[in-house]
């Protein structure tokens, strides 16, 4: 919807309330259920320009300037910017724009902060359907929080309390007087965009900073000033809502932090709380991530059954560990893939059971039908790149992003170095480096591109940091596995994606008996294999041993776990004493 | 002495036939008679009583009642853990009766697996159960050495992802061969839960079988390295998964002769009925 000049856009209605005047903007179908987007400090309904056009494709769609700024009237006392006033303007314009039905209200910041005032007032229901809350508490909750932590000084609640008061500077310095404003017209105005570049990582667009911005930040600090020093000491009031209210956290943000919000499903019992991987200004920089957060919670709370990261995100319902998980796992045909999958179907994960033998995987899926969870079967062949890139989007049509990956699927191979082909090579490298990049690479996009954090568990062996000269191919594949493994956890910690690097050890599974090894003819393959799995069984540690420490691993995020003793105890003199390893090596075991 | 033919008349296979279907019917009886709240002694004491009501005048091995995950036997570690404990029977719960009774010197020995309430596992590891049926005895017609079947067997418990269940019993049996008791001492009186009739039939079995390099045990050792030798065996493929077990146990017959080679001794079992009635729903 093209306005003219991008820098002043004009108001598609004015909304007369108690004495102001406020510029409101209106996208999307009118017909549609009205949702109601409220900007904070110092910005602009324009703060909302990549989520409202996201949303229109479903909803009507309302933002407005709120009191003081951009285009709405701006009253010079600063106490015409008192929360009530501001609750008031919000209830004012769903009235304009929405009389029959109550509004969906998202807020950011400030926004945030005045709509928790009118959610909080009584009756507010009649008016109001749900509330998405993003860094904004109720000045009223944090009065109460921090009377309560100062009561019980504990180390715990003072370390909190400190925390939240050096991402609170600027709140002290905005009650006095003159330097704040001196700031904004003499230098911070011009430098806004860039300041918001560097330290934010926010882009510049067309809408914001919006043109009015001096103005604005220069008057807004009326709201810090008319609400923030009373409500901090006895002035906090009982607001309480039985609204549904879904509470977005970033995850990285500089001046509201998770500990400001806690205890809130003590005045807003019907909770949910998200997190999302972003910065403070998350509706500039995240638009697609906040939009559809905020269409599934309305969706849901219109009756539609929530999205597995929603249902996740109540608060106040007991739940198995990784419930409302869904977790995909390949090579789940047998072994320690499909006992991976099953351990996670007892705590409570849907699975997505992958194999190349598709009727193993499916026969996976239904063992997880059978231990209470849902369970899916898919034949995949992880050395096919493009097989694995479309079994990547059919799954997150289907199902999901998924929560959690396991790349297990692997192959076993023996021999010499010198009698093992070309060949032998490139099968090895295909199924254990390959498929792992290839899993790695499909659904690492997806958990960043969806931006509520994920895990990624990469089966190694034992060989990855025990060299021998009866394993060179294999160890070889393993020992990349490993490496690529502490890389990609270096790359995706920023996006909340744990990665964990299992190193089993001498497991009796399917591997020996579809093993190969160089240099022998068919019969000596056989007996090879048998000796190999004889070996294995007598060793006799279970895969299931093993799906239990993966789980393990996800819930405590450990980066590397060797299994079995042995795996552990080599793991140790690879550490202390590489050169005992490499001495080893020589012997001939096989 | 061992033989290549099958030592027993159809008369002696009548007689084995019903002593399976007396202990079977027994069992299905103490299985309707349990609920939440009775313990593994209790039901195998029940057990014994209707037995003997029956006419059992000996037992090849004590009865046995296992419930909940006994019936996986979950942390077994040594023999005298397979005896009736007090755990006690509870709703969802599976259980399984073993008995082997013995009458006039012919032997059964059948196990019968049940849940009390519902049970999902329980419900899969019944229905996957039947397969063992026909892999056992298509690989036993096919001639296949004892160990090379347990192998297959374990093959298709891994397919199915379930665990070996019988790997626990004493030697890892899948089954043993039963022959007619012939043996002197009084009847009823038990060593380490075997009939001490039966200590000496077994006794006599192992050396004579040993001397012609085969075994009166079915399991996947050298011993098992030949096919089965005719006559009548017990064959009890007992399955797992996660906290629940289950097993049948009931007679096959080798007969040496290529025509028939193998068969079950009968057909008409609570089991083979369940299937069927699986199959009609």
């Amino acid at each position: 919807m093209s306005r003219g000049d991008p820098g002043r856009v004009e108001a598609d209605r004015i909304v007369e309330s108690a004495g102001v005047r406020l510029a409101v903007y209106e996208h999307g179908d009118p017909g549609n259920e009205t949702v109601l987007l409220v900007h904070g400090y110092p910005d602009t309904h324009s703060v909302w320009d990549g989520v409202a056009a996201l949303l229109a494709e479903s909803f009507h769609v309302v933002t407005y300037d709120v009191r003081g700024a951009g285009q709405s009237s701006a009253p010079r006392a600063v106490r015409d910017y008192r929360l009530d006033l501001l609750a008031a303007d919000l209830f004012a314009v769903a009235d304009a724009v929405s009389p029959d039905e109550p509004v969906h209200v998202v807020a950011h910041d400030w926004g945030s902060i005045q709509s928790w005032e009118a959610v909080t007032d009584p009756g507010a229901e009649r008016r109001i359907a749900s509330f998405t809350s993003i860094s904004g508490p109720c000045l009223d909750h944090v009065g109460h929080q921090v009377r309560q932590r100062l009561s019980r000084p504990t180390p715990g609640n003072l370390r909190k309390l400190a925390g939240q008061l050096l991402h609170s500077w600027y709140i002290l310095i905005f009650q006095l007087p003159l330097l704040a404003p001196a700031v904004w017209r003499l230098w911070l105005a011009r430098r806004w965009a860039r300041v918001l570049e560097k330290v934010e990582g926010v882009p510049p667009t067309a809408g914001h900073p919006a043109p009015t911005l001096r103005s604005d930040a220069v008057r807004g600090i009326a709201l810090y000033r008319a609400n923030m020093l009373g409500r901090v000491g006895r002035g906090a009031r009982e607001r309480a809502t039985g609204l549904p209210v879904q509470l977005i956290q970033p995850s990285g943000d500089h001046y509201v932090t998770e500990a400001l919000t806690e205890g809130v499903e003590r005045w807003a019992p019907r909770l949910w709380r998200r997190t999302v991987q972003a910065g403070h200004w998350v509706p500039l920089t995240h638009p697609a991530a906040i939009a559809r957060m905020a269409t599934e919670f309305i969706r849901h709370i219109g009756g539609e059954p929530a999205s597995r990261t929603l249902r996740r995100s109540q608060v106040g319902v007991r739940r198995a560990r990784f419930a409302d998980h869904l977790v995909v796992v390949t090579g789940a045909g047998s072994g320690i893939g499909r006992e991976t999958a099953l351990s996670f179907a007892e705590a409570g994960a849907e699975v997505v059971a992958s194999d190349i033998d598709e009727g193993a995987a499916r026969r996976t899926a239904e063992l997880v039908g059978v231990l209470g969870s849902r369970g899916y079967g898919y034949g995949l062949d992880v050395t096919d790149e493009s097989a694995v890139r479309d079994f990547a989007a059919e799954v997150t049509a289907r199902h999901g992003v998924p929560d959690i990956v396991v790349n297990n699927a692997g192959i076993g191979h023996g021999g010499p170095f010198l009698e093992t082909t070309t060949k032998d090579w490139h099968r090895v490298l295909d199924v254990n480096l390959w498929g792992v990049i290839h899993g790695c690479r499909a659904f690492g996009e997806r958990m960043v591109e969806r931006g509520e954090g994920g895990y990624i568990v990469n089966v190694a062996s034992m060989a990855a940091y025990l060299p021998t000269r009866d394993l060179p191919a294999y160890a070889t594949s393993k020992a990349a596995v490993y490496m690529l493994s502490d890389c990609l956890r270096g790359e995706l910690d920023g996006h909340a994606i744990g990665v964990s690097t299992i190193c089993p050890g001498v497991v009796s599974t399917n591997i020996t008996r579809t093993a190969t090894f160089a240099g022998a003819g068919e019969a000596e393959q056989g007996r090879k294999r048998d000796r190999a799995t004889g070996l294995y069984a007598r060793r006799n540690f279970t895969p299931r041993r093993v799906a239990t420490e993966i789980v393990r691993a996800v819930e405590r995020g450990k980066p590397v776990v060797p299994v079995t003793p042995e795996a552990k105890v080599t793991y140790l003199l690879s550490r202390v004493s590489p050169a005992t390893l490499r001495a080893a090596a020589k012997l001939e075991v096989a | 002495m061992p033989s290549t033919q099958l030592d027993f008349s159809e008369r002696d296979l009548e007689r084995f036939r019903e002593v399976q279907q007396l202990a079977y019917r027994c069992a299905e009886e103490t299985a309707a008679w349990l609920e939440p709240g009775v313990t593994e002694r209790q039901a195998a004491a029940e057990l014994r009583r209707r037995l003997i009501a029956g006419g059992v005048e000996d037992f090849f091995h004590v009865p046995f009642a296992w419930f909940g995950d006994r019936t996986a036997f979950r942390g077994f570690r040594v023999p005298f853990q397979f005896f009736p404990s007090n755990r006690v029977l509870r709703e969802g719960m599976p259980f399984v009766l073993d008995c082997a009774p013995i009458i006039d010197g012919y032997t059964a020995d059948i196990g019968y697996g049940g849940r009390v309430g519902e049970n999902r596992i329980w419900d899969r590891l019944c229905a996957d159960l039947r397969e063992y049926r026909e892999l056992i005895l298509r690989l036993v017609r096919e001639g296949h050495a004892l160990d090379e079947i347990y192998k297959q067997v374990d093959a298709l418990i891994a397919r199915h992802g379930f665990d070996n269940r019988h790997q626990v019993y004493p030697g890892r049996v899948i089954g043993h061969q039963v022959t007619r008791q012939h043996a002197i001492g009084p009847k009823g009186v038990t060593l380490f839960g075997f009939g001490i009739r039966t200590l000496q039939t077994l006794g006599r079995e192992l050396i004579s079988e040993r001397l012609h390099g085969r075994s009166p045990l079915w399991a996947d050792k050298h011993a098992s390295a030949h096919a089965p030798t005719p006559g009548l065996w017990a064959v009890e493929p007992h399955i797992g998964f996660r906290d629940v077990g289950i097993k049948y146990e009931e007679l096959l017959v080798v007969t040496g002769d290529p025509a028939n080679p193998a068969y079950w001794l009968d057909d008409d079992l609570p089991h083979v009925r369940r299937w069927q009635a699986m199959e009609a729903a």
